[in-house]
């Protein structure tokens, strides 16, 4: 999709989420300008820690205190950040639905899933009682729940694991979202069933005109499911790309570093090339690019600014100062293996 | 690398591992019998010195309790386990301390797997002098030396495991292992909890270490793409059995069996521009406490017939030499061969 002609449905500028502990102030989102456009799967990954779910949780005001989250979250022209919780409540698992990585963790274990979903139908549609609960069998039967009609009176912890996420995501389109906000939905799930669930996904946006925005660690699932990427390392986004751009020439370092440290299906038994280190302390960046201590490519310009996010192209956005000299994936020697 | 040669080190035939459900007192009063979870059913391999065999499946397969079983932390129901000649599940006391020490297990979680309130070096210190393996004296020197073979600083042995990444705790589990010289190594889950790029540290460090101490590895994972890269055989297992074992390169360019198909099919390609829209297969992970009959991944099978609901096949050569596979849409090939496990058996 051209982002010049899709209309945008959510844009995140300058979002910030600071965590004020005992240890001093974390920044958990530091500064992330970001948009969706309509129709679109946005991957949003990085590794454990980087601020992916404190983003996610950023643009509905689900950052409890100590947190504090500023900036702007730009739904459909208004600031969600200054809208009065009331009417925010209308939005949260209304226009936008957020799905987590445990269902059980969003799931009432005490309402049989019927009645899970009839509560969001009855708060996000004008339906009538009647026609609540046929809705609700279809729900359950959209997302690919045998015997739906049956299912609906049992309670969370008689469904599978799957098929618990099958139900959570029922829930989640009960209100017609126009958003979904998918926090590594499949990652506790086997690889059969990820699959199955992701392309459960992948149909629901097309059948139902939805923006998901999908957070995740794992590079293959990104590859198989976004439309773009933004890649996340320590509270910023450092490069957004379409995804096929990204996979075939990573334009950041640490991206580079990512998809070089992926076992590929070619290099069997030979070292990989690992990024060295660790992400820095978020409560003590390094000055400069949040990279630079781990980065082969580091210069002396990159440690004295902090380098912006810029668009390198039409259709990509890079944080890395030698974003040109970057090697193909998997052209680096691999590192001398520490002793 | 080629694993130094291809003679068994160890031996695994028709194990079998049943662990007892907790019945509810409802089924008790009306007289149901007692359910149980075959975590193993009937597996038989070989473990090939110096190789890397991995053992891939989805959880609940039996790979953890297979492992388990293979260190002797769990006693098999049944089958029998021989190592470097030696039967395995008759050893007691000494002997299977003994044993304990050639063959090592790294667990999945290093946190669980480290006590919190020792510092690395009493870790070391305790797996040294259980096996009495260095006299008092030598000890430091020889904790020193471990943790310069698994990357770690001169002054880790100060430290509490909680002062250090998941990546170095790692390399604290695998140098406790290692801290008792040991032959074979079982890996479960090694670093399926890291991040990419530790992951990938603490792979080069096991790919390394392997071929400096000539070790055999038995690495279990969920990861498909990982167990490729390094093993150099992988086992398939579905509902407590192998349904295919194979060399890496012919497993993953041509997998026999439909549920090894089917895994890789599942397991989302780095590669954009490869995407499939079908599912990769249908259906749920059968229940282990009541599998399917025949052949367990019947019902969700694309190519199923009626002999596979009704018979169990057997893992065995059907096709090219050394790629075994558990399905009835390949014959045999032992129908033609002279059939070497019979001849193991009197
Ligand atoms: N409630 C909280 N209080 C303090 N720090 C938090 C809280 N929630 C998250 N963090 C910190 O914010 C950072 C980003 O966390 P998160 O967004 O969960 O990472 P990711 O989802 O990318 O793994 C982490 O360092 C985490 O420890
Ligand atoms: N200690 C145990 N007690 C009861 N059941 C167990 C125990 N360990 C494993 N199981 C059961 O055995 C089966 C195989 O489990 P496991 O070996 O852990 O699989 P994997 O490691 O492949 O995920 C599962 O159904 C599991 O629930
Ligand atoms: S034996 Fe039958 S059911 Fe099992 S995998 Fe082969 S074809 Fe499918
Ligand atoms: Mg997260
Ligand atoms: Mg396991």
């Amino acid at each position: 999709m051209n982002p010049q002609t899709a209309t945008t449905l959510l844009e995140l500028r300058d979002l910030r989420t600071v965590f004020h502990t005992a240890r001093g102030a974390l920044t958990a989102v530091n500064g992330v300008n970001l948009s969706l456009h309509e129709g679109e799967v946005l991957g949003l990954v990085g590794e454990s820690g980087s601020g992916k779910s404190v983003t996610l949780r950023s643009i509905l005001r689900l950052v409890r205190p100590p947190g504090k989250v500023s900036g702007t979250v730009l739904w459909r022209g208004t600031n969600l950040l200054e809208l009065p919780e009331s009417r925010l409540r209308k939005v949260r698992g209304g226009e936008i639905s957020m799905i987590f990585q445990e269902p059980m963790t969003a799931l009432n274990p005490v309402l049989n899933i019927g009645e899970q979903i009839t509560e969001t139908l009855q708060e996000h549609t004008n339906l009538s009682s009647q026609d609540r609960n046929a809705r609700a069998t279809e729900l359950l039967e959209l997302v690919g729940i045998p015997s739906p009609k049956e299912r609906l009176k049992d309670f969370p912890h008689q469904f599978s694991g799957g098929m618990r996420q099958r139900a959570m995501i029922a829930i989640a389109l009960a209100s017609n979202p126009k958003l979904l906000l998918a926090d590594e939905p499949t990652t506790a799930l086997d690889v059969t069933i990820q699959d199955q669930i992701l392309k459960l996904l992948l149909r629901l946006k097309d059948t139902l005109g939805m923006g998901v925005i999908l957070v995740t660690h794992d590079l293959g699932v990104v590859a198989q499911t976004c439309d773009r990427v933004a890649v996340m390392y320590a509270g910023r986004i450092v490069e957004v790309a379409p995804a096929s751009e990204l996979f075939a020439q990573p334009r950041h370092a640490y991206t580079l570093g990512l998809l070089n440290s992926v076992p590929g299906a070619q290099s069997t038994r030979r070292p990989l090339i690992p990024i060295p280190g660790a992400p820095p302390n978020l409560a003590n960046l390094p000055p400069g690019c949040p990279f630079s201590p781990r980065c082969p490519y580091v210069t002396n310009a990159c440690k004295l600014e902090q380098p912006a996010l810029q668009a390198i192209s039409s259709t990509r956005l890079s944080a890395c100062i030698h974003f040109d000299r970057l090697e193909p994936v998997n052209a680096q020697p691999p590192p001398e293996v520490q002793p | 690398m080629k694993p130094s040669d291809h003679t068994p080190i160890m031996r695994v035939r028709d194990l079998t591992k049943t662990f007892p459900v907790a019945s509810s007192g409802l089924d008790r009063v009306r007289g149901l019998p007692a359910k149980s979870v075959k975590a193993l059913t009937g597996v038989s391999l070989d473990l090939l010195r110096g190789e890397t065999l991995g053992i891939v499946g989805e959880s609940g397969c039996g790979k953890s309790t297979l492992a388990r079983c293979l260190v002797r932390l769990y006693d098999a129901d049944s089958g029998t386990l021989e190592y470097d000649g030696t039967n395995v599940l008759g050893l007691r006391g000494k002997n299977l301390r003994s044993y304990n020490r050639r063959v090592q297990m790294v667990f999945q979680d290093p946190f669980s797997s480290l006590n919190p309130r020792m510092t690395v070096g009493q870790v070391l210190n305790e797996a040294l002098a259980v096996h009495r393996l260095r006299s008092s004296r030598e000890i430091p020197g020889r904790i020193q030396e471990l943790l310069e073979l698994v990357g770690l600083p001169k002054d880790a042995s100060e430290r509490l495991p909680h002062e250090f990444s998941g990546g170095q705790r790692q390399r604290i589990g695998i140098a406790r292992a290692l801290s008792v010289e040991p032959e074979t190594l079982i890996a479960d889950e090694l670093v399926s909890a890291l991040d990419v790029s530790v992951q990938a540290q603490v792979v080069n460090l096991l790919l390394e270490l392997q071929e400096r101490l000539h070790l055999t590895v038995m690495f279990v994972a969920h990861d498909l793409r990982l167990v490729r890269h390094i093993s150099h055989r992988v086992a398939v297992m579905y509902l407590g059995r192998i349904v295919e074992l194979s060399s890496t390169e012919k497993l993953f360019s041509s997998p026999e069996h439909p549920y090894t198909q089917a895994l890789l099919r599942a397991a989302p390609d780095l590669d954009p521009s490869r995407k499939n829209t079908l599912e990769a297969v249908h259906g749920e992970l059968p229940s282990p406490l009541n599998p399917p009959s025949g052949c367990a991944f019947h019902p969700r099978c694309p190519k199923a017939f009626e002999r596979c609901t009704l018979e169990v096949p057997k893992l065995e050569a059907r096709g090219l030499e050394g790629h075994e596979s558990a399905c009835f849409l390949y014959e045999p090939s032992s129908k033609f061969k002279l059939n070497l496990n019979l001849l193991e058996k009197p």
